[in-house]
């Protein structure tokens, strides 16, 4: 389903600036859209032309509320839905351009793994036919060789191949089941990975031990990874460069302590500011927006962050902020930014 | 003090096919009229069971023993239906999921009307002009239409703004509320959490917060009660608790956490392991295989809870920064 140029065109996404093609990236995404239908009349534009790149060996991360499109833009780059306009180009190959057995041939070098762990495996299969399944479809390998690549996959994960591989995905924890899911999406040696709210889902003691075992993954491999997530503080542990989403749009892209020392966006600001502080002597910072998200069907015209934010002007309404750079590999679509 | 609730050796098992599962064992716990505790633990720690059972919402499965005081009242002496009673006016909770823990098939008016009509007495006009009251308290835009809808066509946000307004719809003595943020977004998060807290002075409720998030509770408590496999490990003022924590599972926890507050890209430490299976209790501390400062004596013998002379209270032998 593809919507007709001009009004791929009437979504304008905020800028380029931040792209650094003469870095050769990774991956360069540009003007990526991604429409659902609503209903015969309407679309709602989950992604709303976003441009970004990633260079190799970087964490970056995408933060924003629920139903700002994160998910979405993380799946639009695996083409899972294929997206309704912009181009991706992994490894200098534009993979929205090709299809059929090209597609799937550019498949195995990006992997995902999902923020519900227990329910992304098959609950039928053992977990040694789970991590073999990839290397099956692709053969890799004959039946002895691939058994002996799950155990070194398992025992790469932190898991025992001689107590786990017989048993299914019911009989783990979540943590453990997110352990599983990683040595599935490294299998077939990807060179990039997305994480989708990898450890949402987990206790804090078990999220310490994944966000731990994907930095490692990351440094033996030498893996580049997205890293989808709500959460500001866990951002900060493990990205590189951090990107702000918001109802579709991006809000602002900078390195980790440069945001959030310094946010340039007010619903970086605002974002930052809500992270409740476990410490009882910090005092609670009162930059609150209010409500909730407007529906992405009916976005609001110019910033679509206008009508929660507290700065905004006429020019707001009128005009679709840029981004803009504001310090160095700091760029914010805003045309008033929060001055320090 | 004006002691309000009281929990004395409060313990909870359930039968299931592998033998009983001790989800709290032997809780000591007063809570005074006015208070905020926090109650802090990993899932599986007995937190939710243990706020459940208080108020007497637990399955035929379950096995209470100890004792129940609510404002001098024995609850644990009364049958199920006596203590139905106290719910509404003196205990209320608000769940942790708030599309589960509302009717889907119900407006939201008659469900928050519900309480009024049966546990005040008041009629229908007189609830539904309350409810609206409620609704705009709670910070719903435009109640009246809020009123017809049915929850499915609400945010999460605003859904858990109708569960908190149905919990205090009564004006409870005592609050609970478990993991009230858990499925909200951070902004929500925030929102919640000082509506919450105006709710409290407003209405002068006690509250009894259960979380896994010691940022949470930081903000919001006056006193911290952190438990582990059904025991209280550590129990303290708020202040004292983040100051001088005593026990290794209380430090490991916090040091578990990413903070914003941290340089980026540092790793984060550990607790490795899980929680023990509550079907086989430990002979000794709970925490010891878990511990990184573990000794013989642990794993052999059970700590008892030590009480400082400032009420913080701990369950190790060796305690952090030495005993007392």
């Amino acid at each position: 389903m593809l919507l007709p140029d001009w009004r791929i065109s009437l979504m304008a996404g905020s800028g380029k600036l931040h792209l650094r093609l003469d870095s050769d990236p990774l991956l360069i995404v540009q003007d990526l859209v991604v429409q659902y239908k609503v209903n015969r009349k309407s679309f709602v534009s989950a992604v709303a032309g976003i441009s970004f790149d990633v260079l190799r060996g970087e964490t970056l991360a995408i933060v924003g509320e629920s139903g700002c499109g994160k998910s979405t833009l993380g799946k639009a780059i695996m083409q899972l839905p294929r997206p309704q306009g912009g181009t991706v180009v992994l490894d200098g190959v534009n993979i929205t351009a090709l299809d059929g057995n090209d597609l799937r041939d550019v498949r195995p070098k990006v992997q995902m793994i999902f923020q519900d762990a227990i329910s992304s495996l098959d609950p039928r299969l053992q977990v040694k036919n789970i991590i073999d399944e990839p290397l099956k479809v692709w053969k890799k390998g004959t039946s002895a060789e691939r058994s002996i690549k799950v155990d070194n996959l398992l025992n790469s994960v932190g898991l025992d191949p001689v107590v786990v591989r017989d048993r299914r995905p019911y009989e783990f924890s979540g943590g453990q089941c997110q352990r599983i899911s990683i040595a599935r999406a490294i299998a077939l040696d990807p060179v990039l990975l997305v994480c989708d709210e990898p450890v949402s889902a987990l206790d804090v003691s078990i999220q310490a031990q994944i966000l731990n075992l994907l930095q490692d993954m990351k440094e033996k491999l030498g893996l580049t990874l997205i890293f989808i997530s709500h959460d500001l503080a866990v951002v900060k542990a493990v990205s590189t460069r951090v990107l702000v989403m918001y109802l579709g749009k991006i809000c602002e892209v900078a390195t980790p302590d440069d945001l959030y020392a310094h946010p340039a966006h007010h619903y970086s600001r605002a974002l930052i500011a809500a992270v409740p502080i476990p410490d009882p002597e910090v005092g609670v910072d009162k930059i609150r927006v209010t409500g909730e998200p407007p529906s992405p069907v009916n976005p609001p015209s110019g910033c679509r962050f206008r009508t929660r934010c507290e700065s905004a002007t006429e020019r707001c309404a009128a005009e679709e902020p840029q981004l803009q750079e504001v310090g160095l590999g700091h760029f914010v679509a805003c045309h008033h930014p929060v001055t320090n | 003090m004006n002691q309000l609730l009281k929990l004395s050796d409060f313990s909870v098992s359930f039968t299931t096919p592998r033998g009983d599962l001790h989800a709290v064992r032997g809780v000591d716990l007063s809570v005074a009229k006015g208070e905020s505790i926090g109650i802090v633990g990993e899932s599986g720690s007995g937190k939710t069971v243990l706020s459940r059972a208080t108020m007497g919402l637990m399955p035929s499965t379950a096995t209470c023993t100890g004792s129940v005081e609510f404002n001098g009242v024995a609850l644990s002496d009364l049958s199920r239906a006596e203590v139905r009673n106290y719910w509404g006016t003196g205990m209320a909770m608000i769940f942790q999921d708030p599309l589960t823990s509302l009717n889907p098939v119900r407006r939201i008016g008659s469900q928050l009307m519900e309480g009024l009509i049966v546990r005040l007495g008041m009629s229908k006009d007189q609830a539904r002009a309350r409810s609206v009251e409620l609704l705009e308290r709670v910070r719903i835009p435009d109640p009246y239409a809020a009123m017809k809808k049915y929850p499915g066509e609400l945010s999460g946000g605003m859904r858990q703004r109708i569960v908190i307004a149905i919990a205090i719809a009564c004006t409870p003595e005592l609050l609970f509320a478990d993991e009230p943020t858990t499925a909200l977004d951070v902004t929500v998060q925030a929102q919640v959490l000082e509506l919450l807290a105006e709710l409290r002075q407003e209405f002068n409720m006690t509250m009894i917060l259960v979380t896994h998030d010691l940022g949470v509770v930081a903000g919001q408590t006056d006193r911290v009660v952190v438990m582990y496999a059904g025991e209280i490990v550590e129990a303290a003022a708020t202040k004292d608790l983040f100051a001088n924590m005593k026990m290794p599972y209380t430090e490991a926890l916090m040091k578990s956490i990413p903070r914003l507050d941290q340089a980026s890209g540092q790793r984060l430490r550990v607790i490795t392991g899980r929680l023990p299976d509550p079907t086989t209790p430990e002979p000794g501390c709970s925490f010891a295989p878990r511990c990184e400062y573990a000794t013989d004596k642990c794993r052999a013998e059970k700590p008892p809870l030590v009480t400082m002379q400032n009420g913080h209270q701990y369950r190790c032998f060796f305690p952090i920064g030495g005993s007392l």
